[in-house]
């Protein structure tokens, strides 16, 4: 039986019954527009992660305290484990950039990193910041150039010197008056949770504007050193994180291990630390998003199989309606598989009709909430193909049994058939 | 010149419940090319059976039936629907037409299904050849439903022929029609007839039966009777009888009409 001529039959019989034909496609089209979105949701939460955790600096190696540090974001204060210590640091320290050439030509920049929560006030305004403790080589990891003024120096790290470098945020809220340059050698008195109590420091430099990422302010920052961060401000005794950078991407796997090798060395074989890549964090932090996508997306599949289900118990119906017409069919010659042929295609022409439209709702949606939701969104092409092909198969295995039975139809009985 | 039809010893048994219901017991029979056949017999009497037998819908339970030289008695499901196909064309009760498609669709059905790979202009030109033959090649975009009885079992006439069937048979063709359209579609058949085709009609009614030259009685699943019409009924004969008598009840009818 010629397949073009079955298709057309196959179509024509779906459009003699336009309405029914639609609800029952809904089922599939519901479905796959939902996995389209979910798809779409996940892949652009992902690229945000990514490009997030891309514009920490390059080739970057991130030391945690904890086993399991992964969890912690990289601004926001990390409370628990005290396992990172400034002896640590400094081991790293003399180790890569002091030590030996073949250690050197792995590791560029190093610096130690203190966070915590504090309030600065100025002015006669006060405003609620995360304050970082970090050293000289923080600008340089995280390819940050200072705008206005100076970034402290190693003197100054070692004097624990009160000296600040904030982000435009903090001038436009303490300083709303001033420009950036006259802001440079203001006073300003900062309030750490550690009890610091109203230290006064002295800024010396503004960073260069880096706006939004995602819904975090980039530019709400203010840059202390690190040992008078643990002095003044937070009174602690134990690193929140230490920032590493590799000379380049085929230094950091070897930076990685050589960093891990040197700590639990000295932590006496005890892993209380990990030490990680941007790959490494994004695919911590994107874990969850999968794990949900994975979820969401099997729930969505659990509304396609319903779908077939659907167009099975429609195609049921149809062959028994058309009892008489098989019966006719059949007496003029055609062959069993010829009837079968007729059925499953059309069930398939259903179902992948329906899976294409699914698509284009899905893309539809999830431009739509891309733009007047903001939340990101990247329609994948695989998941779209894979949509497609799904919905087919759905057609094929969910059309077949009534098919078979239209085929297995004795025309004597099919044309007695009231 | 071999036997379009050669049925010997034909039997059917039924086996369904407890009791095996004998519907044909041992009809022995040959038609030749160009007859008319009415086959003919109470409810019961086992002519439904032999009329599935001979259109290869059924198989036989014992004896042999050779269509055209062929013997399809013990063929497989796809061998019949083959020989249904090329062999033989089907005229049924209620036309047994595929609504909502049109009458030039509907009689290109047999095509569709055809052994031979037609392309489309061919089937449309059989079909509108067909049509043509049964006088509906200016109908042949309406669909059933905008068709008469007659009309509509004339376009069911024209699927039967589209094939070039050797045999014609036809199951109670004008069990639906008013006498008028019935003298009408005995006139198609009997016009097919004259021109060579072979016909086998099922009928009870002895007035249509007058209309075909041989027929059989059934009773029981046996031939008890095989005779030529005496006094043929001719189509356009009766037809002018019927036309007579309407314009005369007309007449004394309505005087002032």
């Amino acid at each position: 039986m010629r397949f073009f001529i079955t298709l057309r039959m196959a179509l024509r019989a779906l459009s003699r019954n336009t309405m029914r034909s639609i609800l029952t496609a809904l089922g599939i089209i519901i479905g796959v527009a939902a996995v389209i979105v979910m798809v779409s949701l996940g892949n652009g939460t992902k690229t945000q992660v990514q490009a997030a955790i891309a514009s920490l600096g390059d080739n970057l190696v991130l030391i945690f305290p904890g086993n399991q540090g992964q969890g912690g974001g990289v601004r926001s204060g990390f409370g628990g484990a005290t396992t990172l210590t400034v002896a640590d640091a400094d081991a790293i320290i003399s180790s890569f950039q002091h030590g030996d050439s073949d250690k050197e030509n792995t590791v560029g920049a190093i610096s130690p990193y203190v966070t915590g929560r504090g309030q600065i006030l100025a002015n006669g305004l006060n405003w609620g910041t995360q304050v970082y403790g970090v050293s000289p080589d923080f600008p340089l990891i995280r390819s940050w150039r200072v705008a206005e003024g100076v970034f402290f120096d190693d003197a100054e790290v070692v004097s624990t010197a009160k000296v600040a470098v904030v982000g435009k945020t903090i001038i436009d809220n303490l300083f709303p008056d001033s420009d950036t340059a006259s802001v440079i050698g203001q006073s300003i008195r900062i309030f750490g949770q550690g009890g610091g109590g109203g230290t006064p420091f002295r800024i010396i430099g503004v960073m260069a504007s880096k706006g939004f990422s995602g819904n975090q302010d980039q530019d709400d920052v203010i840059f202390i050193p690190y040992t008078s961060h643990m002095k003044r401000i937070s009174r602690r005794t134990s690193l929140s994180q230490i920032y590493v950078q590799a000379k380049d991407e085929d230094s950091v796997a070897k930076a990685k291990s050589d960093i891990s090798d040197l700590l639990t060395q000295r932590h006496n074989g005890t892993v209380d630390f990990s030490v990680q890549d941007q790959a490494d964090i994004t695919a911590a932090r994107t874990a969850s998003t999968e794990a949900m996508t994975y979820l969401l997306g099997a729930i969505a599949g659990v509304s396609l199989f319903v779908g077939g289900i659907g167009i099975m118990n429609i195609m049921l119906v149809s062959v028994t309606e058309r009892t008489r017409e098989i019966g006719i069919r059949l007496a003029v010659g055609a062959h069993g598989s010829d009837v079968l042929m007729q059925f499953l295609i059309e069930a398939i022409v259903l179902s992948s009709l329906g899976g294409l439209i699914g698509v284009v709702l899905g893309i539809v949606g999830s431009i739509l909430l891309g733009n007047y939701k903001g939340w990101p969104v990247e329609p994948s092409t695989p998941a779209m193909a894979i949509a497609v092909a799904f919905s087919a198969a759905v057609g094929v295995f969910f059309g077949f049994y009534p098919a078979r039975k239209a085929a297995q139809l004795d025309p004597i009985d099919a044309l007695r058939y009231e | 010149m071999p036997s379009v039809v050669k049925i010997e010893d034909l039997h059917k048994i039924y086996d369904s419940g407890d009791v095996p219901v004998h519907a044909v017991r041992g009809v022995t029979l040959d038609i030749q090319q160009n007859e008319f056949v009415a086959l003919m017999g109470a409810s019961g009497s086992g002519k439904s059976t032999l009329m599935n037998m001979l259109g290869c819908l059924d198989r036989p339970t014992r004896g042999r039936y050779l269509l055209d030289g062929v013997d399809v008695s013990g063929l497989e499901k796809n061998e019949l629907a083959d020989i249904r196909n090329q062999k033989l064309g089907f005229v049924f009760q209620g036309f047994n037409l595929l609504s909502r498609t049109t009458a030039l669709e509907n009689v290109e059905l047999p095509c569709l299904y055809g052994k031979k790979r037609l392309s489309s202009r061919k089937m449309r030109e059989r079909a509108l050849h067909c049509l043509d033959i049964v006088g509906l090649s200016n109908r042949a975009d309406h669909m059933p439903n905008q068709l008469s009885g007659g009309q509509q079992q004339r376009v069911a006439i024209a699927r039967a022929l589209v094939n070039e069937p050797q045999l014609l048979l036809a199951d109670e063709p004008t069990g639906n029609l008013d006498s008028r359209t019935s003298i009408e579609v005995m006139g198609v058949f009997q016009k097919l007839n004259d021109q060579g085709i072979t016909i086998v009609m099922v009928t009870h009614e002895l007035d249509v039966a007058r209309y075909c030259k041989r027929y059989l009685i059934l009773r029981d699943g046996v031939v008890v009777r095989d005779e030529p019409t005496q006094d043929r009924s001719l189509a356009e004969a009766e037809l002018g009888k019927l036309r007579e008598a309407e314009a005369a009840a007309k007449l004394t009818a309505h005087p002032a009409a």
